[in-house]
């Protein structure tokens, strides 16, 4: 690891620039999302449980809502948190720049050196507010899962309002499978982002304070 | 499949939720949303009961009711619900209930008889071979049930929206209440009454509707998930105030529309 020996550099290179690694929109955003998340999820595991797309329930204990109808009130008051901080993000993230400066270019040769790196423990972390190629590749797809989510739960809810949007996603039954497949992405990218956050702390100080 | 995650017959889950709460102590309860911002509380808000504290819960119906407007915002009356080909008919069509099929109300056609009420002009009783006289209208469509799971059928009667008409129904009142046989009851908004597919079912595929169905009559509303078509309809009344309904009295979405 090149925690310790990147530590002097990094200083300096926030002394120099004096900018926040993540400015305030960013973080009370991203603790939004993340309770948002929390909640969206939590509550949209007991709503599947009461009609199981494959052959297993999620454990009542760790479901939000208690049963099918609390469910249904916490994943529809939730909604609205995730989707108006979702707007504000991502306008912000395209008015600022921030997402093109920050998640591309995105080369393939860089993803493939960095994702070896990566697994051999050599990646540096150096400097928090540049994102290394599989960094920028994990973060360009969750935004777009999150627009996949939020576009096939709209047309779970509205299948008939909305029947043009059902269709795209193959109709109401496959719209569910789309559903349930972006939850298991996130759910997914979540396990290895809260595990390297907690591997590289200053990280998470960072998504906090800002620096 | 169609599956029962319906509490236990006869016992209220509010007044078992509240029982449960009873056993927690007071704090937790009452400063829940509070503590609901914070981070470490996250931990505690997953299939606790705590969550289902008084408090969250007006604040989570407070929000369903906002819900309800929004939706009745998008509710376009012009949009049809997609119709589809016969060979897509889900076969056998599911039996849906908070009971089991032999439980279902066994209605005598001879002794049944559909009451009017409310703010209506003409408020005489309609038979089943009245009924049957009016002109017939058919659909293929998606019923959606709430729990997610869903099944095309195929559904003919007379056009909700002109039966209203006909018995010289108030169409500016806000609502359309319908009660069942088993003691069922639910309230629709006025505007979805008088969609084109909102239907009064007499039939279904073109068969005489069979009592797991709903026989005599069900109300058959492809715009709005499944519980808000009412099965074993015994009135229906046209009025303004919201006499809610079985299942949304217990915390389901009022509109609950597709």
């Amino acid at each position: 690891m090149t925690i310790e020996a990147a530590t002097s550099s990094h200083l300096r290179h926030d002394a120099s620039s004096g900018a926040a690694i993540h400015p305030v929109w960013v973080r009370v955003t991203h603790w939004i999302n993340a309770l948002a998340m929390l909640m969206m999820i939590g509550s949209g595991w007991q709503i599947y449980n009461a009609s199981p797309l494959f052959d297993f329930q999620f454990p009542h204990q760790i479901a939000l809502g208690n049963w099918l109808a609390g469910a249904l009130l916490w994943h529809f008051a939730a909604m609205w948190l995730l989707m108006v901080n979702g707007i504000v993000y991502f306008a912000l993230g395209i008015a600022t720049g921030r997402f093109r400066r920050k998640l591309f270019p995105i080369r393939p040769r860089e993803v493939v050196s960095d994702l070896f790196a990566a697994l051999r423990g050599k990646l540096s972390h150096e400097d928090l507010s540049v994102y290394n190629a599989v960094q920028k590749l994990l973060y360009l797809g969750i935004l777009l899962t999150g627009i996949v989510i939020v576009l096939s739960g709209i047309s779970i809810w509205k299948p008939v309002q909305f029947h043009d949007l059902t269709s795209f996603f193959g109709g109401y039954n496959t719209a569910r499978y789309v559903h349930f497949a972006a939850m298991t992405a996130i759910v997914a990218f979540l396990m290895v982002h809260v595990a390297l956050a907690v591997l590289v702390p200053k990280s998470l100080r960072a998504m906090i304070v800002g620096r | 499949m169609p599956r029962q995650r319906n509490p236990i017959p006869g016992v209220d889950p509010k007044l078992l939720i509240k029982d449960a709460a009873r056993l927690l102590p007071k704090p937790s309860r009452r400063f829940f949303l509070r503590g609901a911002a914070s981070l470490g509380a996250l931990t505690a808000l997953s299939g606790c009961d705590i969550i289902d504290g008084d408090t969250s819960e007006n604040a989570l119906r407070a929000i369903s009711t906002f819900n309800d407007r929004v939706q009745a915002f998008l509710f376009n009356p012009n949009t049809l619900a997609p119709e589809y080909p016969e060979s897509m008919i889900t076969r056998p069509f599911p039996f849906n209930a908070y009971y089991s099929e032999d439980e279902a109300p066994d209605i005598d056609a001879g002794q049944w008889q559909l009451e009017i009420g409310g703010l209506v002009d003409n408020k005489k009783p309609w038979t089943l071979p009245e009924l049957n006289k009016l002109p017939e209208v058919s659909q293929i469509t998606r019923h959606v049930c709430v729990e997610g799971w869903s099944a095309i059928g195929s559904w003919q009667g007379v056009r909700l929206a002109d039966f209203l008409k006909m018995i010289g129904a108030d169409t500016r009142a806000k609502y359309v209440w319908f009660q069942c046989a088993e003691g069922y009851s639910t309230t629709i908004d006025m505007p979805t009454a008088l969609h084109p597919q909102t239907q009064l079912t007499l039939k279904f595929d073109h068969q005489v509707l069979p009592r797991a169905y709903g026989f005599p009559i069900k109300i058959r509303i492809p715009t709005k998930l499944g519980f808000k078509n009412p099965k074993y309809v015994t009135a229906m009344w046209v009025q303004n105030n919201d006499a809610g309904g079985y299942w949304e009295n217990q915390g389901y979405n009022w509109f609950s529309g597709l």
